[in-house]
């Protein structure tokens, strides 16, 4: 008796030991967004839009938001070509991976396994070796500068086939003798694809769609460099970055506050439905490989 | 010892690789007399007109196909490839000036030189490519009339595209795509490691040129103005720091999953919403927060002055070791729910009676995770962590948004900083000096290290020895 009790007070020392260490956690990982809000209410006219040593503002305001949505700032527009590039991509990457998925995962061709090596062998050169010839080649093409948001999303979907791995890995478990069942029935390859993977793979579907939804929202490296002087073909992260970095950041840092929490919010609700599905791409991933 | 066995069955390996290239080679020319030979008087045209074969026979299709592809190789070669082709050994010699009248007159573009020719030559071996094909066709068209078969009609074709061959028409677009703006800029950038293209030789004013293995010395050269000493520098850190934000974000999202997992703990699903929220999150907004949180007038510093626990601000970005110290620790922040969220589904799938019959057996909880969690763990993502230290060493995001690769460093040539990644030099010498030739040597740098890194632990990794260890 004496030893089951003991038991139980070393299970629920334990449980609270576990649940303090989960609280710090969170704490830890939460306390940086709870300051990004908490400062993008601090107004850069009556207070200072810069950093400063205090947390809470003095009084709330809602001045930097203002701002962003002011005719003196583009913000809505650089909103607006994030969106823009981020769907066109999040559609097509989706279509492409599905045909190079399909090909590798259910076909037999000549220099399958040749192909597979010569990209896996490709993804290890570093993708910004590349990133001055890539500009030249879309500045020949007119998608720089002005042109930068279609040579985005030009640059993004081009190479997107490289990235079939998770695809291909889930589409590797769903049995083949389906396949085998439906071309005894007289169905083309196209048709299987059509009628029958893509709705059991719906999971996986939009885990890709998702994820490349996700990407153009940070990419900063090759937009700067393709945007470069041109505001008005900036994405968010180009421009907030600027904020942030240059010289006049010290007035700027509540407006990119502001600017960060207005790119989050979506992005993180939209995130947090399509969770599911995002854990069973990231998990079937690591797995397969 | 071991290792030498395997230096040299890789060289006899590349060695049997060029014997058998040759012995296939010249095979496949005899194949192509004996085409050529045996041949009637559609498939002899066929030789020089690809695709007369397949017209005579109403095979369409092919026809346009064939026909067309030539066409415009002829024309692409005679009115734009030729051109540059012909400079590709001195990559231009006739320099930009100014006219007499005052306007620029253009000279050769080194850069576009380059770019076509290689285009041009890949052009080259795809036509021949075709060709064969087109004579094969043609071949195997005279056995199937000589056995009396049917040959496929237009329509056949046409629908095959969608069936038996669909993996043509799914992967031609990808396929062209990956070419385009992948592969042909990779053998642009390896063969500009080896001239002079950088700030003093840009296209289209100044003119570059072959240059050998010049910049290869150049790295690995100790003196005053050579690399060698930086590279050594930014490869060590970067092999440290692959490390480190491999290994600790695994163990410690194995660990905080395990938490997460424990019986008798409510609120999982919360706990887990709570750290997936950081990866919702685009890390542009996440990561240049904290970064200006850890600055010397950031929020961090101001308050522990204000609470009088330190004099001075904390140099974290200006001090190169806490700077390092301090992107590692970050990147934990950032890696660790990724690893929560793959290691949770991974703990669901070990059988509970293992954890009881050891349990049976007086087994404590550290003695249980070293026997049945983590060899299991280990076991099932090897390949996982393995890609995760590759990805690592070119991990540009987190260092660049962070740190952006300072402190900045007198010792160090080519403006790199104490936290740079061998990646975030690279793209500081593109962006910042225009050095493009250094940039493309220490691109195949990463490339090497990479893969040299991937086949050594590829080939140990207990998942790929044994795939059924664990069934």
């Amino acid at each position: 008796m004496a030893k089951e009790a003991s038991m139980k007070r070393r299970r629920a020392i334990g449980n609270a030991v576990t649940y303090a260490i989960l609280i710090i956690i969170s704490i830890v990982w939460l306390f940086p967004f709870v300051c990004l809000i908490i400062q993008s209410f601090r107004s850069y006219i009556t207070e200072f839009g810069g950093m400063v040593n205090y947390l809470i503002p003095k009084e709330f305001s809602l001045d930097s938001y203002k701002f962003l949505f002011s005719e003196e700032s583009q913000f809505v527009k650089w909103y607006g070509n994030t969106l823009t590039i981020a769907a066109f991509v999040a559609v097509f990457q989706t279509i492409i991976v599905i045909c190079v998925s399909y090909a590798l995962s259910r076909m037999r061709f000549k220099g399958r396994r040749a192909l597979m090596n010569f990209w896996l062998v490709l993804g290890m050169f570093p993708g910004f070796l590349t990133m001055i010839c890539l500009y030249f080649l879309l500045k020949e093409l007119g998608l720089t500068q002005q042109g930068a948001i279609p040579g985005l999303i030009l640059i993004s979907v081009a190479s997107s086939g490289m990235g079939y791995y998770v695809f291909k890995g889930y589409m590797d478990t769903i049995p083949k003798s389906l396949d085998e069942a439906a071309r005894i029935d007289g169905a083309t390859r196209a048709q299987i694809l059509y009628i029958m993977m893509l709705p059991l793979a719906k999971p996986i579907v939009i885990y890709t769609a998702l994820t490349a939804f996700m990407a153009p929202w940070c990419d900063y490296i090759f937009a700067s460099y393709v945007s470069l002087g041109n505001s008005d073909t900036y994405n968010v992260a180009v421009a907030m970055y600027r904020w942030v970095k240059t010289n006049d950041y010290q007035g700027y840092f509540t407006r990119f506050c502001a600017g960060g929490i207005l790119v989050a919010v979506p992005v993180t609700i939209l995130f947090m439905c399509l969770q599911k599905y995002y854990v069973e791409g990231v998990t079937g991933g690591a797995v397969k490989g | 010892m071991k290792e030498m066995e395997k230096n040299s069955g890789i060289f006899k390996k590349a060695g049997s690789a060029i014997v058998n290239f040759f012995k296939w080679l010249s095979t496949d020319l005899k194949d192509i007399g004996t085409t050529f030979a045996n041949g009637d008087w559609k498939t002899r045209v066929s030789f020089l007109i690809m695709g007369f074969g397949q017209l005579m026979h109403k095979q369409y299709a092919r026809f346009v196909a064939f026909f067309g592809i030539e066409v415009l190789f002829i024309y692409y070669m005679a009115t734009f490839g030729a051109t540059y082709l012909k400079d590709i050994t001195t990559l231009g010699t006739k320099k930009s000036g100014w006219n007499p009248d005052g306007t620029m007159a253009y000279g050769d573009n080194s850069f576009f030189i380059l770019l076509f020719s290689l285009l041009s030559i890949i052009f080259i071996f795809a036509f021949i490519f075709l060709w064969r094909v087109n004579v094969r066709q043609n071949r195997d068209r005279q056995i199937l009339l000589a056995q009396g078969k049917k040959l496929a009609t237009t329509k056949q074709d046409l629908h095959s595209l969608l069936d038996e061959n669909f993996d043509k028409t799914l992967l031609a677009l990808p396929f062209t795509g990956v070419f385009v703006f992948t592969v042909l800029p990779i053998i642009f950038m390896i063969c500009v490691a080896f001239t002079n293209y950088d700030y003093n030789h840009q296209s289209p004013t100044q003119l570059f040129t072959w240059v050998g293995i010049e910049n290869f010395k150049n790295l690995f050269s100790i003196g005053a103005t050579g690399f060698g000493k930086t590279f050594g520098k930014v490869l060590s850190w970067t092999l440290i720091w692959a490390f480190f934000a491999t290994f600790l974000n695994y163990f410690l999202g194995m660990g905080v999953a395990m938490l997460i997992n424990k019986k008798g703990i409510k609120f999982k699903k919360m706990w887990r919403t709570i750290l997936v929220m950081t990866i919702a999150i685009p890390q542009f907004v996440s990561l240049l927060y904290v970064s200006k949180m850890f600055a010397a007038d950031g929020l961090i510093n101001s308050y522990l002055m204000k609470w009088g626990w330190i004099e001075s601000a904390i140099p974290f970005w200006t001090d190169p070791t806490y700077a390092k110290v301090l992107v590692i620790i970050l990147n934990c922040w950032v890696g660790i729910p990724y690893l929560m969220l793959i290691a949770t589904g991974l703990l669901m799938n070990i059988p509970e009676d293992l954890y009881e019959s050891a349990r049976i057996d007086g087994a404590n909880a550290w003695q249980m995770f070293r026997k049945i969690t983590l060899p299991y763990m280990l076991f099932v993502t090897g390949p996982y962590l393995l890609t995760q230290f590759t990805g690592n060493l070119n991990n540009f995001n987190v260092i660049y948004l962070l740190s952006g690769g300072g402190p900045q460093s007198m010792e160090l040539t080519g403006s790199a900083g104490n936290t740079d990644l061998l990646v975030t030099w690279l793209y500081k010498m593109t962006y910042n000096n225009t050095d493009y030739k250094m940039a493309a040597v220490i691109g195949i740098m990463v490339f090497i290290v990479t893969a040299v890194i991937s086949l050594v632990v590829y080939n140990i990794l207990p998942s790929v020895k044994d795939e059924e260890g664990f069934q």
